[in-house]
């Protein structure tokens, strides 16, 4: 199989030499780009498997490199910026980012986005019966069970839990669940999914205190990690 | 409070005002002239003007002394409503009182100018101490990891051959420290300047305190220290309206702040209670407290403890109390007689409470 191809567009030297010896050294193939126009010239001419973008780039906004790209290229981007505002954050989400990491970022973490971000693309029909740990979903039966035992959920924690396991490893935005599970209606009654998270929290976790499964992206909205997802 | 006049009320205003006034007072001295000599009433009117040259600008007060001059000839001096003066003594009294009441105004206004550049000086002189302690705290916050991370890289770079593998781990590791110390300085100079511009803008939503709380103990349990950190929060405690990033960092700070500064193996309880909308968190250690003499200053910026160790920029208590006030709350210090220190913060916010059944207040889309 050909190495997955990934595209740093990315106007810092120190960033591209760190990004392309780590993914390198990772099994991807790396290429560069030092502006919007080089990267978006770039991905036209040789579409890759995958562009991490910087926001703060020289010759144009990254919100309009992302918005121009989103209008023909559906694999996954990653925004990698400074601008760590939960405003630039959503913004980037919403016109079809696939994940955000700010600068400074930890490798481990890095590696883990881009995974999950390529799976995504891999597995768009998975099998109704997935298992993230003692966790065992059958999407099918609209089942939860931990440790082989049936957990009870509500229909509406039922609906959060099924969103968030199709979209495992992936942040999703408070306006995205909301408008997903309760309608568009809701977008802005965030307290409902605060108490949603804690209920299932509370059910699901070993520890609701130490979230390992439903993690917060503060200000932005909720990540939720499959433990033995180690691809 | 003249500068608090001058400040509040325009020049125009204050001319009316200055005229008004030295109306008010003949007229009330016209009234009372049977019983006033006209000598009197000079003096009388010389008060006014002296009250107005306190508060207003020079314009308004030398229109009130020449106004107030005019007036006292036209109406007081005999032979009375004429600017005629009768006697030659009544002449130099008149001229003596146009004399007095110019010289008093300009006097005072010139006073009030050189206060205004006394007080200037001061400000500015406790603005440069200021930036000199912030120039030596920050030059040794930044400068010890930087250094750490230059001398670490050449001593790898340099590729010698008799740096042990364990060394290399060792001298990578220390990179790391430094970089991610550098990292919380720099977060702390942008909270800093946040609040210093004035612009900060909390953003008000739902907040589960619970998990607030564990987030900035789960930051903390990064540092590895050895002190014992206990929640008591009821689990059904209801939703704040509050910026959750700024309530996060007040909790990591104080938290921080108190690993930092007590012995090892200290405990540390936070509590939280809620008094009809108004949330209150305590965070309590059983380590030395505070010396109570510097109780007072330990929220200022870039204040640290006389004795205190080094390292730290004296930013983060001043971060704390900066984001509770932008949050138009209050911190509040104190030890506790068995000895600690005891932080209260008292926030107003809008809350709710969790229904026994959510399900039952929501609809869901199918």
């Amino acid at each position: 199989m050909a190495k997955t191809e990934i595209l740093v567009i990315d106007d810092e030297p120190q960033i591209r030499k760190l990004l392309s010896i780590t993914l390198g050294s990772n099994g991807y193939f790396v290429k560069q780009a030092a502006s919007a126009k080089e990267g978006m010239m770039n991905i036209a001419n040789d579409p890759p498997d995958m562009v991490i973008l910087d926001l703060g780039l020289p010759d144009e906004c990254g919100h309009t490199v992302l918005q121009k790209l989103r209008e023909w290229y559906t694999n996954p981007i990653l925004i990698l910026s400074v601008q760590n505002s939960e405003d630039d954050i959503i913004n980037a989400l919403d016109s079809g980012a696939n994940d955000y990491l700010s600068k400074p970022f930890r490798t481990g973490e890095l590696l883990a986005r881009i995974r999950s971000a390529l799976r995504s693309t891999i597995q768009e029909e998975c099998s109704p019966i997935i298992t993230c740990g003692e966790l065992q979903i059958d999407l099918s039966e609209r089942t939860v069970k931990k440790n082989g035992e049936l957990i009870k959920l509500t229909a509406t924690e039922y609906a959060l839990l099924a969103l968030f396991v199709r979209n495992e490893g992936k942040v999703l935005t408070h306006q995205y669940l909301l408008r997903d599970v309760w309608g568009p209606g809701y977008i802005n009654q965030s307290q409902y999914l605060r108490v949603f998270i804690a209920q299932l929290r509370k059910k699901i976790e070993n520890d609701p205190n130490r979230p390992e499964l439903f993690l917060t992206e503060s200000g932005v909205g909720y990540r939720f990690i499959c433990k033995n997802n180690e691809l | 409070m003249a500068e608090l006049f001058i400040n509040k009320i325009s020049k125009p205003k204050q001319s009316l005002l200055s005229l008004l006034s030295v109306g008010v007072v003949s007229l009330v001295c016209t009234i009372f002239s049977a019983f006033l000599g006209y000598r009197v009433v000079a003096l009388i009117l010389l008060v006014t003007v002296s009250l107005l040259a306190i508060s207003f600008d020079i314009l308004p007060v030398l229109i009130a002394a020449v106004l107030s001059a005019l007036v006292w000839n036209f109406f007081f001096i005999p032979p009375r409503y004429t600017f005629h003066v009768g006697s030659t003594e009544d002449l130099i009294l008149f001229v003596m009182y146009f004399v007095i009441s110019l010289v008093n105004a300009v006097l005072t206004y010139k006073i009030r100018l050189i206060q205004k550049g006394t007080k200037q000086k001061e400000e500015k002189a406790s603005t440069v101490k200021l930036y000199n302690t912030l120039l030596n705290s920050l030059s040794h916050e930044l400068r010890t990891p930087i250094a750490t991370i230059i001398g670490a890289t050449d001593t790898l770079l340099a590729n010698n051959t008799k740096l042990k593998q364990e060394d290399r781990g060792e001298l990578l590791a220390e990179i790391s420290k430094a970089s991610f110390r550098l990292n919380q300085q720099v977060e702390n100079l942008l909270s800093i300047s946040r609040l210093e511009s004035g612009f900060i803008e909390p953003k008000m939503d739902w907040c589960d305190i619970n998990e607030v709380v564990y987030n900035a103990i789960k930051r903390i349990e990064e540092h590895k220290y050895t002190q014992l950190i206990s929640v008591n929060i009821n689990p059904n405690f209801p939703l704040f309206k509050l910026d959750k990033g700024m309530m996060e960092q007040v909790i990591y700070n104080l938290l921080n702040n108190a690993c930092l500064y007590t012995p090892w193996n200290s405990e540390i309880n936070i509590t939280s209670l809620n008094h009809a909308n108004i949330l209150e968190i305590i965070i309590e250690d059983n380590g030395n407290g505070f010396p109570e003499e510097e109780i007072k200053k330990v929220f200022d910026k870039f204040y640290r403890l006389k004795d205190s160790s080094t390292g730290g920029t004296g930013l983060g208590l001043s971060i704390v109390k900066g984001f509770i006030e932008a949050l138009g709350g209050s911190i509040y210090l104190e030890n506790v007689r068995t000895g600690g220190a005891r932080f209260t913060i008292n926030i107003p916010a809008d809350t709710v409470q969790f229904d026994r059944k959510p399900e039952l207040w929501l609809r869901r889309k199918f």
